[in-house]
């Protein structure tokens, strides 16, 4: 393949590198250092895909972040990645890339019959038009809606791609490499301030890699090579290409955007895509420079129309000619660089300047090379296509109301220069309002809000001389606050040329009889006249004529499209552009991929596991493992092709006749110490503290300041001064931060200290008949008999030489005790336990029949301590103090928790002994009854019971003290089922708790 | 994500620390006769503030200090910090 629009000297590309890439399916060349929009150019490629709604054919536009058109679907080492700009992709060897937007092909779209229909598609067609009948909805409308719609094609695989977070902070942050972020950063730098300067495109130098100036006697390329040089030298210097700073936030955090990997065909080993960089800077300096605006006219989203900065860009960095016959179409002097690149390049141009008789030495130099320059002259409608193959212009009227005769000339692109936009976007995120400048006809910065100043093209400032002065001058200043350093440097002699005023015209009135299209937004297809009726329909604020027409609201956030439309309302609504204001703008300035926000926590790394110490044991025993809150815990262990419910019935049954021995060290710690350790317990649980002896354990309720139960557990005064308090696995963080804001806040005069040990001890629960036997074979010195250790009993013991704390609780409602030693013996420990447990017929269990046992017993856990009961709902009344006061008891007053009929726990039974009931089962009366059928109350936990072969669950019940007895129904609509049951007590197994103290 | 000064640590990003609301409400003292209007403002009604705001934070990954911190909720402009036992002029 040839590439015919390349020249041959010139470009910043390696010429002597080639690449090849894919489009659409063909095979082209391009070179190391093109863009896909680049390498396209220059094999004559211009249509590259169909616009959003009519599916007009769409060329390229920009030649950067700007672009509204060239939005393609990328295939990169099996990967694919929708809606990437042709213009910010880089290109590397075998990059394959298609159309988005577009069915069947690029070349001929069917969706393009909304071109010749578009009069049926105006703004909020689809708001009118797809309304009713609404049953036409989901059948008719969305499906058709969503195969015309929509840009690319998300994957559907798991990304393989690497992606990292990093966190930074710096002195000063310069967003931009232009000349004015170059002299800020050099500046700073030379202060010795801690610098990062990024920049969003993979070359440095901003407008200096385009614009034809001098600087201390270099060229401004040269210039920036040389001062990006010297500071990645600068160990207090950070320099980034290809990242993109999107978003200003809060106490001057900014996030940039780093592509990492996207250049290269594939990611090195190690090294991830993208990398996504949170900084805090003490300073930022906003050096983002401007955008080309365009001109609107008849047609100009042909093929071949393009911004005039798009073109030199194209021809300077790229060596790539845009087209043999260009057209410039301008209202300022940016027009004839373009112009005057063209005519160096052999190729000669025509400017139509709708000014009528400017001055300038570039217009000089324009006339000087003899191009020919037709002033106070417009392009009416560009003709062709799938590429400009014409252009219809006419003379113009210094009113710019009236058109002269249209006159047809041939051209194969149009540049067009409408004078230039600062892009005031991180700025305006910073929660700086901006204002608006009469002299360019746009939006800059104004107060600064957060430390944060804009200086360059992006605070409207064209002039070379002046952003160098005012840029180092800030880099100096800002840097002098921070390291109190003041190195002096002279500001380099800059030579440019001067321009002359712009001319504020920005849209080509149609001709009389023709309705040319003339596009605002070209991207979600926003024509003058969409905006036009919205307004005529009364849609009168910024935002709602965006919303409506969608003006603005594409992938390129309208970087382009933004003013003229402000201009288009202001003119029409006949006030001035201030008045009417602009949208908001919102980070990201550009599209952010999700992969990035993201980062490294996917899948298992979404969030931390924790295992026990006894996991390995766990595991090689095959364990089926489930996940309570961030911990993995065994839900049963597998013999044979048990399945979860044999498996848990044999475990629980093996704790009711012989032994069973659990792991429980997930369960919270905390550690209490001090002089007033008991009033604090005494005041955050429900119950009595104060007498509690030393040696003894107590099961305490701890209730919210509303009277909802928080969190149950036991303590256990080891000495005098020091408490081991339990917690539910779930709520260990919030009950040690509820401790720490009672000591903190509200009893300070409290000496207490308390801190979590839940990693520092590893916990067995050893329960069933023959656990005191079992004990007695661990702890042959210690006297664990009735008397020595009784029901609620602590004692210390020593492990086959392993220290070892002995609680004498009970979850099972079984003769059982808990052993905890420290982390690092807790395989030692479970391996002894095993191992004498052998003759006693041990057997581990797992959470299911931890749950079966609890549950048949009747006691409370997570599902019935769910954040909506008290403790009368959960049978613990009892454990409420009549005489202390605690955290929550002025609540438990209230009327509806003295209710007669307040809700309580029940046991439910079903009545054919056969039926498990689902848990979350509604129980109501009466299972005919019309819906809503009154809800009585839920069933919270369910197992089989083990006790007597046959389903039991647990239920919070309205009035469930005067309903036992009575016969309800179990509805679960999600299991489409209704069990007949009996209310009967929750106190299923051992009511009287004879168990626990035999 | 703003960027709290831990009184007890120095500059901390928000991640750092969990929210805890309302830092002017009092506690009614223990054993203390309550009326049900008095409970009610302690427990549930909390205004909701355009402006300054006296509010508490957790430094929950860090020194684990309840702190205070006074700031705007339309602005997030943080004025100043304080330990949990420092009075507030």
């Amino acid at each position: 393949m040839t590439q015919a629009f390349r020249i041959e000297n010139g470009g910043l590309i390696n010429k002597d590198k080639k690449l090849s890439f894919k489009f659409n399916g063909k095979t082209y060349l391009g070179y190391e250092g093109d863009t896909l929009a680049s390498a396209l150019l220059a094999n004559g490629v211009h249509l590259v895909g169909r616009s959003f709604k009519y599916h007009r054919p769409r060329g390229f536009f920009g030649a950067g972040v700007d672009e509204p058109y060239a939005v393609v679907q990328l295939f990169r080492n099996g990967e694919t990645e929708p809606n990437i700009k042709a213009t910010e992709q880089e290109l590397f060897e075998g990059l394959e890339a298609k159309s988005v937007n577009c069915w069947p092909s690029v070349n001929f779209d069917i969706g393009a019959i909304n071109n010749f229909l578009k009069i049926f598609l105006p703004a909020g067609f689809y708001y009118k038009t797809f309304m009713w009948p609404k049953s036409f909805w989901y059948r008719i409308y969305e499906p058709f809606i969503r195969k015309a719609a929509g840009l690319g094609v998300a994957s559907t695989k798991h990304d393989k791609e690497r992606y990292e977070h990093k966190y930074e902070y710096c002195d000063l942050l310069i967003a931009g490499s232009g000349p004015s972020g170059l002299a800020g950063a050099y500046a700073a730098a030379k202060n010795g301030a801690k610098v990062i300067l990024a920049e969003d495109k993979p070359r440095f130098g901003g407008s200096l890699l385009t614009s034809d100036v001098n600087i201390g006697n270099q060229s401004g390329k040269d210039w920036a090579d040389g001062i990006v040089a010297e500071l990645k030298k600068m160990p207090n210097v950070v320099v980034k290409n290809r990242s993109q700073i999107f978003g200003y936030y809060d106490h001057n955090m900014l996030v940039m955007s780093e592509k990492v990997s996207d250049h290269l065909p594939s990611t090195k080993k190690y090294h991830p895509n993208k990398r996504l960089w949170y900084i805090r800077a003490k300073e930022v300096l906003i050096s983002s420079g401007s955008i080309e605006r365009p001109i609107v006219f008849g047609n100009n989203d042909t093929p071949g129309v393009m911004l005039s900065s798009a073109a030199k860009e194209y021809l300077k960095v790229y060596g790539v000619l845009v087209g043999r016959k260009p057209l410039v179409f301008t209202n300022n002097d940016s027009g004839y660089e373009t112009a005057i690149e063209f005519k160096k390049h052999g190729v000669d141009p025509i400017v139509l300047d709708s000014r009528k008789n400017p001055e300038s030495e570039i217009i000089d130099e324009a006339k000087n090379l003899g191009i020919n320059i037709k002033n106070s002259y417009v392009v009416v409608a560009a003709q062709g296509y799938k590429k400009v193959k014409s252009a219809d212009i006419a003379s113009i009227s210094e009113d710019k109301k009236q058109l002269g005769k249209i006159e047809n000339i041939q051209c194969d692109c149009i540049c067009v220069s409408g004078f230039w936009t600062p892009t005031v976007h991180l700025a305006s995120q910073s929660g700086n309002k901006t204002k608006f400048k009469e002299e360019i006809d746009a939006f800059v910065p104004g107060q600064s809000k957060q430390n944060e100043i804009t200086l360059g093209a992006a605070n409207g400032v064209f002039s070379l001389e002046e952003t160098l002065k005012t840029s180092f001058t800030a880099g100096s200043e800002l840097s002098k606050k921070i390291t109190e350093n003041d190195n002096k440097i002279a500001i380099p002699n800059v030579v440019e040329k001067k321009s002359s005023q712009h001319d504020r015209f920005w849209c080509v009135p149609l001709p009389k009889g023709k309705n040319y299209k003339r596009f605002l937004d070209f991207q979600n297809d926003v024509a003058v006249s969409d905006v036009e009726i919205a307004l005529r329909e009364g849609y009168r604020s910024i935002e709602h004529v965006k919303r409506y027409t969608t003006l603005g609201m594409a992938t390129d956030q309208g970087k382009t499209s933004n003013l003229n439309g402000l201009q288009l309302v202001s003119e029409i609504e006949n006030k001035v552009v201030p008045a009417v204001g602009h949208t908001t703008f919102r980070p990201p300035y550009t599209p952010v991929s999700i992969g990035a926000i993201v980062g490294r926590e996917v899948g298992k790394h979404s969030k931390p596991t924790r295992k026990s110490p006894m996991h390995s044991w766990h595991e090689k025993n095959d364990a089926v493992f489930v996940d309570a809150g961030v911990w993995l815990r065994p839900r049963y262990y597998k013999r044979g092709n048990e399945n979860l419910f044999e498996a848990s019935k044999r475990e629980a049954k093996n704790v009711r006749t012989n032994v069973g021995v659990c792991d429980v060290t997930t369960l919270g710690k905390i550690d209490i110490k001090g002089p007033d350790a008991a009033e604090l317990l005494n005041r955050v649980y429900t119950n009595a503290w104060l007498k509690l002896p030393v040696g003894k354990a107590r099961y305490g309720v701890m209730l919210r300041e509303d009277g909802i139960v928080m969190d149950d557990g036991t303590t256990t005064r080891i000495s005098e001064n020091h408490y081991h308090m339990t917690t539910t696995t779930a709520q260990a963080a919030n009950v040690l931060s509820h401790l720490e804001y009672y000591l903190q806040l509200v009893w300070p005069e409290l000496n207490v200290n308390v801190v979590s040990t839940t990693e520092q001890w590893a916990g067995a629960a050893i329960a069933g008949p023959k656990s005191r036997d079992l004990l007695q074979k661990l702890f042959p010195n210690s006297d664990v008999s009735n008397e020595g250790l009784p029901f609620m009993g602590y004692m210390e013991g020593d492990l086959f030489g392993v220290k070892a704390r002995i609680y004498r609780i009970s979850f099972s409602g079984e003769l059982a005790y808990e052993v905890n030693v420290e982390s690092d013996y807790g395989n030692f420990m479970w391996e002894k336990i095993i191992e004498v447990g052998e003759e006693f017929n041990i057997q581990p269990y797992g959470t299911e029949a931890l749950s079966t046992l609890r549950i048949e017993m009747g006691h409370v856990a997570g599902s019935e301590l769910d954040g909506r009961t008290i403790p009368f709902d959960n049978a613990l009344e009892g454990l409420v103090s009549k005489k202390k006061d605690f955290i929550g008891k002025r609540s438990l007053q209230r009327s509806a928790f003295i209710a007669e009929d307040r809700q309580r726990i029940v046991g439910v039974v079903p009545l054919d002994k056969q039926t498990s009931i689902p848990e979350g089962s509604h129980l109501v009366k009466d299972d005919k009854a019309p819906l809503p059928n009154p809800k009585l109350g839920h069933i919270s936990a369910s197992c089989w019971s083990v006790e007597y072969d046959n389903p039991f669950s647990l239920a919070i019940l309205k009035d469930g003290k005067n309903m036992i007895g009575q016969k309800l129904f179990a509805m679960s609509p999600l299991k489409n089922k209704v069990i007949p049951v009996e209310i009967v007590s929750s106190h299923y197994v051992d009511p009287k708790g004879e168990r626990v103290r035999s | 994500m703003l960027y709290i000064n831990c009184p007890h640590c120095g500059m901390r990003s928000q991640n750092e620390f969990s929210y805890g609301g309302d830092a002017s409400v009092k506690r009614p003292e223990l054993n203390k006769e309550v009326s049900d209007q008095e409970w009610d403002n302690f427990v549930y009604n909390r205004k909701s503030l355009r402006g300054k705001h006296l509010e508490l934070w957790q430094h929950i990954s860090g020194c684990r200090q309840w702190i205070k911190v006074e700031r705007d909720t339309a602005t997030h402009e943080i004025f100043r910090t304080f330990k949990a036992d420092e009075e507030v002029a």
